[in-house]
């Protein structure tokens, strides 16, 4: 059986199934993320005191890695604009290097780990460190799936670009869509977690 | 989008440049602005800004929300408004006067 509107857009919605589908997904993803910083914010106003990130988390590294993070959404965007313009092995280029910049996100996130974890600091040291390893380790998580999944549209899910192009641009696009929310996710820990 | 001309698509390229640009350029800003060590309140409200702006071009552009279809859009409107609520929850806690 043929799964649908991948291409046309349903005439109900305007849209082909995959981007409505990933984009309820990623409003799921909200109120998952929203509900961790919304516990966030009442643990650290209830606290008698709360440290101020840059005393004992590494901000430079942090930085570094946010820019990794902003230039893999870039790529990924690139990639796709690539497929758009019927350039299959310029986006091989530009997916391959979105997902090189998710491993040298995770690669940062491991030393900044293993320093604390060196130190004898697990998320047990203190509720400071439980939210920062419960925040930083769930939006890990969502960066080892993106990584799995670009993986695949970048090697064997590519096959589809030679039998039926345009789904498999509407693939790259709503990959796309998740990999920039995982990006924009950041954007908000970052100086939640470093800055303040 | 689907239908996009190469012209089109490529004057998008130009777009996802001048955003990625200005990512970094934020991403330096909110760097250095923490290093004023201003006050607890002006510091939040400072660097929730920038990361609003910052979330905005990611989702404008790079999500391509600026040029989406309605559906989206109400979708995101509710979740919004949860999003808020959620957010808010914790000032109950401020009303709180068991315990």
């Amino acid at each position: 059986m043929q799964i649908p509107f991948t291409v046309a857009a349903r005439p109900d919605t305007g849209l082909h199934n995959a981007k409505l589908g990933v984009w309820l997904f990623l409003a799921s993803e909200v109120m998952l993320f929203g509900a961790l910083f919304s516990s966030y914010i009442l643990l650290r106003v209830a606290a008698p005191e709360w440290p101020h990130g840059s005393a004992l988390l590494n901000v430079p590294l942090a930085t570094v890695n946010t820019i990794i993070l902003i230039s893999s959404s870039v790529t990924m965007v690139m990639s796709w604009a690539s497929l758009m313009l019927k350039d299959f092995s310029k986006y091989r280029r530009y997916m391959g290097l979105t997902i090189l910049c998710g491993l040298l996100f995770l690669v940062v996130k491991g030393f900044e780990y293993g320093a604390k974890f060196s130190h004898g600091i697990l998320p047990s040291e203190d509720l400071f460190y439980a939210t920062y390893f419960t925040l930083t380790g769930l939006h890990g998580l969502h960066v080892v799936g993106g990584i799995i999944v670009n993986f695949y549209f970048w090697g064997p899910g590519s096959r589809m670009w030679k039998t039926e192009p345009q789904r498999f641009t509407n693939r790259v696009e709503v990959a796309g869509l998740y990999w920039h929310f995982v990006d924009l996710v950041w954007i908000f820990l970052f100086p939640t977690l470093y800055l303040l | 989008m689907e239908h996009a001309t190469p012209d089109a698509i490529k004057k998008h390229v130009r777009t996802y440049v001048i955003v990625f640009v200005s990512l970094m350029a934020l991403t330096v800003v909110t760097v250095a602005i923490s290093y004023l060590h201003l006050d607890v309140a002006a510091a939040v409200i400072v660097a929730m800004f920038i990361a609003t702006i910052k979330g905005a071009l990611v989702a404008s552009y790079f999500m391509h929300l600026i040029s989406e279809k309605r559906l989206i859009f109400m979708a995101l409107v509710l979740t919004f408004i949860f999003f808020v609520a959620l957010m808010a929850l914790p000032l109950l806690g401020q009303h709180d006067t068991i315990g």
